[in-house]
């Protein structure tokens, strides 16, 4: 199961196992409704629990940047594997994402 | 032995209804269905992100999340090389090249990245799409798995 915690202005979000489209849909919308609720300006995806991702876990950290940049926001990613940071590149993600560790 | 080995032929073919749910169904009967070649954790999981892109892009794009039709599953395992064959009888691609494109996607509203195709080509050796308006798409795509099981069955 995914995790929100909102520390200071930062939400965290600790992915599920696995993040394909049947997960991204419920996680999309929770971290949505903490970004407006809670006025969260940064985001910080964790991927420590995460065994598999498809394109589907690109598309919520672009939906998700999309929805904080505008307001000055950062969104950050870490624990991801080598695959997972392929993926990342494939797409631009990491020029947009600031990737720790 | 090996050579032996390489000669194998095996088929399996399983359709389900296209919803989301099925999406790790998918993905975990494809890499069963090879797990008796020794394939790398690496190719596996290219082999289940191909799998997980196509049946993803058949239940999102190909019925528009109507969930009112199948997708078809259809492995074939010629010697060491798997072909994998994803089909629905939905709405078909208009244009495959832009379809294509990276980061192109014509549902950016579902959080959708359009790295869907770019994927499949990257983590699978082949890949051919096939679509006919109106009438469906089939992707097909091949691997060549295990080889790293030459070089550990070495000692």
């Amino acid at each position: 199961m995914e995790e929100f915690q909102v520390i200071n202005n930062y939400l965290m979000i600790k992915l599920p196992e696995e993040v394909d489209h049947h997960q991204a849909t419920t996680i999309c919308k929770k971290a949505d409704h903490y970004i407006l609720q809670q006025n969260v300006s940064n985001v910080v995806f964790d991927f420590e629990d995460t065994k598999f991702m498809d394109s589907s876990g690109i598309g919520i950290i672009m939906g998700r940047y999309r929805k904080i940049s505008c307001f000055g926001g950062k969104v950050y990613a870490i624990h991801m594997d080598k695959k997972m940071e392929r993926m990342f590149d494939m797409a631009g993600l990491n020029k947009i994402v600031e990737v720790l560790e | 032995m090996m050579t032996q080995m390489n000669e194998q032929k095996n088929e399996m073919e399983i359709s389900f209804d296209a919803v989301s749910q099925n999406e790790s169904f998918a993905r975990v009967a494809v890499a069963a269905f090879v797990t008796h070649l020794n394939p790398t954790m690496e190719e596996i999981d290219d082999v289940r992100t191909a799998v997980s892109e196509a049946v993803t892009n058949a239940i999102i794009h190909g019925y528009e999340k109507r969930d009112c039709g199948k997708v078809y599953l259809h492995c074939r395992l010629k010697g060491d090389v798997l072909q994998i064959e994803v089909m629905d009888k939905g709405k078909g691609i208009e244009n495959i090249e832009r379809a294509m494109e990276p980061l192109f996607t014509t549902r950016p509203d579902l959080d959708r990245s359009g790295m869907g195709f770019a994927f499949m080509e990257a983590f699978m050796d082949d890949l051919e799409v096939e679509s006919e308006v109106g009438k469906g798409t089939t992707i097909r795509m091949t691997k060549k798995l295990g080889s790293s099981a030459w070089v550990d069955s070495e000692d």
